[in-house]
Parts: structure tokens; C-alpha cells; sequence
């Protein structure tokens, strides 16, 4: 039974950065419309320069995710002005076809840039406080997946507050619910989608740290944290960035519960198949408006 | 809007089949094994391009699973091969499987639309592809004694047997009524509705044809390979490729696949020959800038430039 318990509480702790890594590309695909399916590749960019930032300036790894978000969120401007700034201004139907073909060349090439970097080999950082553990009626929680969590959380809900309050934050809803309308009110779209796209790479960065942090990298984890990412977008529904946060934290337990009942390897396949049953049965989500 | 109308390109479907009848006549002109396993892979690609040219290109479904597809073929036809079934029956059978499953899972998935259909059938591809991976993690190797009466030649012809056999396909579904109905539902699904067109059927018949032929390409690519583990036909790179060949050369179009293909083969053989290191990152860089430059891909650009010499 505590074994279970054990497990659950793993698949908890990882669903908050499921959360994380689907918050941004929740927001990317609600406002802009495009499907970036490079964003598992940003999330690994961003693992890597956290590694970085902590193997070359010697830096705490918490401390190394001030110092990534905003790189990330100036990544994420740039590939606005040289890729995904062209793609919008397509009409819908075509912008998930161009976008899936921007997103695939761009996986590519930086998955060829991560390996030409940092080789291929899985790395994460090794923290002085990694292996320190809370025990709680005989569970262990591992201090800094618990952190992790917590950030991934405060980060959510950072955004979420921004959405609801902050001006720009309104005009970014407004052009996700309908951007003719938005424009007809005098709301700079392209601004908007800016934002949008900024804050959706700078999430993708965070999300990369807090991973190599708690978990491993390597140039490859790419595809993988796309589908996850996907995943809870699918399981959760657009329009809701603390929606989108207990998709992941679901998708985390569902994983962790199946893999204790049917075995490790089929972890990932249990959470394929509900995403493909809630797709099919409620096509806008858990918590879709 | 893209004008509709029974896409009749004879010209193009005459100059194909005739470079392909050309491509006959090589295991005769050379015996260099590296020529015919590169001239293979283009045909190989040629075939997965047009299969998933027929659900994507005619029928605006944009199916991101298609792997699966291909490594179904692969698996049932390697599986039944090598327990002596003749390899012609055993690629049947795997087209057949592939058609099977992409029919049973279809109905479900034609629910979606648009992006979320494209996420679905990803999500499906990797369904299968992890099962697989899990289930079958042994590496599938040929016996012996196939390996040592194993002829290039024989695998050559029949990759430009399937090559030819797609490239007929999508020729003869553009020209046909059904082939008008699939592009009338790419356009606008609710419109092509109310005009009498039956979406899901089409669709299915859309997805049923593609399939099949990814069935049949994936039973080569198991004829071809000596060993492979049974999870990398189901990689999603096949899917990726096929996508990359199409949208690279015209999607929707009977030509533009072909074109893409080779164009595709060649800039990644060469890239990989002349810049080993740096070869994916500058392939990806040049995709992304063909994209933004060509978005009708290579058929759009040759249209223009004949435009601009009529002038």
C-alpha cells in the first residue's frame, strides 16, 4: 500500500512540471493559434542553459532559473521576429499546417545543435541538497522535486495573474477569444501574439530547468516532453492556465498509477490512451471553455 | 480558394511512370550496390510521400500517426516472412492489417478536426510505437540462410514496382469523382456536406487507401533491411519525412511529393557526405527557410517561374 502511496506521490510531484511544460504551449496554441511542436526542444534548451549557467558560473540552480527565465522569454521574441511572426499572419487552417512544418525544422535543428553542444549523453544537476529527503508517515518526499513543484505552481499561477490583471494580460484573452474583434477594439494583435509566444517560451525555459534539476536532459528528451506537453493541453483544455496545471498533476498520477499496476514500460501508454479517450469523448477538455 | 476540378495531370503521370520505367534499366548499368541502395531509398520515400499525400493532400487531413501504418505493414510482414510465407502474400497481409487498424481507429479519430485530429493521431502513433518497443525489444534479424541468397536487384524492383503503383493511385484518384469529393472536403468540410458530399466516408476511403500503401512500403522496408529493432518502423521520423517530402514539394498534388522525395533524399545525403557534424542543424535551417520562402513548395515555384518566362 505505502508503495503505492510512493509512487502516487512521484507521479504528483512530476505532473506539476507536466503542468508547467503545457502552460506555455497551452498559451502559444490558444492565442496564436499555431502549433509549436518544438516546445519540447525550448524545454530542453532550457535544461541546458540552466546546466550551464550552474556548471560554468558555479551558480544554486534555483538561483540559475532567474537568470534562464529571461533568456528564454528573449529566445522566445526572437523566434517570434525570424519564424513564428511570419506564420500568423496566415489564416487558420494554414497556420497549424506551417506551424507543424516550422516546428518540425526547428526540432530538428536544435536537437543537431544540443548534440553538437553538450553531446548526447543524459546529464542533470547534481545539487549539494539533492539527495535530501522529508519523511511523512513513512512516505519520502525528495526536497527538491517538492520545490519544484511549488515553483512550477507559483510560476502557473504568476501567469494566471498576469491573464486576469495585467493590461496587456486582458488584451492576450481578448485575442485568443476572437481576434477580428480584439483588432476592432484597437488591441495591437501582433502585440499580443508577441507576448503570448514570450511567455510561453520563457514558461518552456523554466519548465527546462526545473527538469534537470529533479530529472535528467539530453538532446533528445525533445519529442517526448511535446506529447506530454500535449497531453495535459488536450487533457485540461485551452483557456485556463490553473485548469492546465491539474491536467498535469492528473497526468502525473495516472502515469505513476498505472505503471505500479501494469509495470514501468507501459507508464506512457495508460496516459496516451485517456488523452486519446478525452480527446474523443470531450474534445474541449477537463476544464475547456 | 483553389479552384476545384478533377485534377487530370497526365502529363506529369506519363513523365513519372516514364522516369521510373527508366530507373529499370539500372541494375543492368551498374553493379555499384551504394547507386542502387541510394536510388531505393528515393523510391521507398516516393511511395510514403504519395500514401501520405492521399489523407493530408486530397483530403486536408493532416495525419501525424502515419508511422504506425508503416510499421504494422513492417511487423506483420517481416513476422510472416520469415516464418515462410512467400514475401508478395506476406506484404498483402500487412497492407491489409495497417487498412484494418487505420479503419477500426478512423471512425473514432474523424470525430476531430483540424489540430486536434493531428495531436490525436499522434498521440496514436506512439501508443503503438511504446507498446511495440516494449513488447518486441529484441533486435528482428534475417536467418542465414535469407541473408546469404539476399539480392539487392530483387528489393530494387520491387520498391520501383510500389513506387509506380502510388504514383497510379493518386493519378487515378485525382482524376476521379471521389478524388473531387476528398478536395471539396480539404476546402470546406461544412460546404462539401450540404453540396451531398458524405465526409466520413470519404475520409475513411481517404485514409483507407493511404494507409495501405503505407502498409505495403513499410512490408518493403522489412523485405529490404537486414536487421532492425521491431519499434524503429513506428519511429515518428517516418511520419515526419513523409510530411517534410510532401509539403517540400506541393502538397495535394500528384508530382509535388516526387519532386519533394528527391530533392529531400539528395540534400540530406549530401549534406550528411559533405557536413557530417553540422548536417541536421543546416537541414533544418534550409526546411524552415523553403517554408517561409516557398509556401506552395517546389510545384508553386515552378509555376511561377513559368509564369514569369510566358510573360
Amino acid at each position: 500500500m505505502s508503495a503505492l502511496a510512493q509512487q502516487l506521490l512521484l507521479g504528483l510531484l512530476i505532473g506539476g512540471l507536466y503542468g508547467l511544460a503545457a502552460a506555455g504551449l497551452s498559451l502559444v496554441f490558444g492565442v496564436l493559434k499555431v502549433l509549436n511542436v518544438a516546445h519540447g526542444e525550448l524545454i530542453m534548451l532550457g535544461g541546458y542553459g540552466a546546466f550551464w549557467l550552474v556548471a560554468l558560473l558555479d551558480l544554486d540552480p534555483f538561483a540559475a532559473l532567474l537568470l534562464v527565465l529571461p533568456l528564454a522569454l528573449a529566445l522566445g521574441l526572437g523566434l517570434y521576429w525570424g519564424l513564428f511572426g511570419f506564420v500568423v499572419r496566415a489564416d487558420e487552417e494554414t497556420r497549424i499546417k506551417n506551424s507543424l512544418l516550422i516546428g518540425f525544422g526547428l526540432a530538428l535543428a536544435l536537437h543537431a545543435l544540443a548534440v553538437r553542444l553538450w553531446t548526447a549523453d543524459e546529464r542533470s544537476i547534481v545539487t549539494p541538497y539533492g539527495g535530501a529527503v522529508i519523511s511523512v508517515d513513512g512516505l519520502s518526499i525528495p526536497v527538491v522535486r517538492l520545490l519544484s513543484l511549488a515553483l512550477a505552481f507559483a510560476l502557473i499561477g504568476g501567469v494566471h495573474l498576469l491573464l486576469a490583471h495585467w493590461r496587456w494580460g486582458k488584451a492576450i484573452r481578448a485575442t485568443a477569444e476572437d481576434w477580428q474583434a480584439a483588432l476592432l477594439t484597437g488591441i495591437d494583435v501582433r502585440r499580443a501574439y508577441l507576448l503570448a509566444f514570450a511567455i510561453g517560451t520563457g514558461l518552456a525555459g523554466a519548465a527546462g530547468t526545473l527538469v534537470s534539476i529533479g530529472y535528467s536532459i539530453s538532446p533528445s528528451i525533445g519529442l517526448e516532453w511535446t506529447l506530454k506537453a500535449l497531453i495535459v493541453v488536450v487533457l485540461a483544455g485551452l483557456g485556463s492556465m490553473l485548469g492546465t496545471f491539474v491536467g498535469g498533476l492528473v497526468l502525473g498520477v495516472a502515469e505513476a498509477a498505472s505503471a505500479s499496476v501494469f509495470g514501468g514500460p507501459y507508464r506512457e501508454v495508460v496516459g496516451l490512451v485517456l488523452f486519446v479517450v478525452v480527446l474523443v469523448v470531450r474534445p474541449r477538455g477537463l476544464f475547456g471553455r | 480558394m483553389r479552384r476545384l476540378g478533377k485534377r487530370r495531370e497526365p502529363g506529369w503521370a506519363a513523365a513519372i511512370l516514364g522516369a521510373l520505367a527508366a530507373l529499370a534499366l539500372l541494375p543492368l548499368a551498374t553493379r555499384r550496390d551504394d547507386v542502387l541502395n541510394f536510388v531505393f531509398l528515393i523510391l521507398l520515400s516516393i511511395t510514403l510521400a504519395e500514401s501520405w499525400n492521399i489523407v493530408a493532400g486530397y483530403a486536408g487531413q493532416v495525419n501525424l500517426g502515419h508511422a504506425a501504418f508503416f510499421g504494422l505493414g513492417a511487423l506483420v510482414a517481416r513476422t510472416l516472412w520469415i516464418e515462410g510465407t512467400p514475401i508478395v502474400l506476406a506484404m498483402g497481409a500487412g497492407a491489409l492489417v495497417a487498412t484494418a487498424f487505420a479503419l477500426a481507429i478512423g471512425v473514432a479519430a474523424f470525430r476531430l478536426h483540424g489540430a486536434y485530429f493531428a495531436i490525436g493521431t499522434l498521440a496514436l502513433g506512439e501508443i503503438l510505437r511504446t507498446t511495440v518497443s516494449n513488447v518486441l525489444s529484441d533486435i528482428s534479424t534475417l536467418p542465414t540462410a535469407t541473408i546469404g541468397a539476399y539480392r539487392l536487384s530483387h528489393r530494387y524492383y520491387f520498391a520501383l514496382g510500389l513506387a509506380a503503383v502510388s504514383v497510379v493511385a493518386v493519378a487515378a484518384l485525382g482524376a476521379s469523382r471521389i478524388g473531387l469529393g476528398m478536395q471539396a472536403i480539404r476546402e470546406d468540410e461544412e460546404a462539401a456536406e450540404a453540396s451531398g458530399v458524405g465526409a466520413l466516408r470519404l475520409k475513411l476511403t481517404a485514409l483507407a487507401l493511404s494507409t495501405g500503401l503505407a502498409g505495403l512500403a513499410g512490408g518493403l522496408f522489412a523485405y529490404y533491411h537486414i536487421s532492425y529493432y521491431p519499434s524503429h518502423p513506428f519511429s515518428p521520423h517516418w511520419t515526419f519525412d513523409a510530411l517534410l517530402m510532401t509539403f517540400i514539394g506541393g502538397v495535394g498534388t500528384l508530382h509535388g511529393p516526387v519532386l519533394g522525395a528527391v530533392l529531400y533524399v539528395f540534400l540530406k545525403e549530401y549534406l550528411a557526405l559533405h557536413w557530417v557534424d553540422f548536417h541536421l542543424l543546416i537541414f533544418g535551417a534550409l526546411f524552415i527557410a523553403i517554408v517561409l520562402l516557398l509556401p506552395g513548395g517546389l510545384v508553386q515555384a515552378v509555376e511561377r517561374a513559368r509564369r514569369l518566362l510566358a510573360r
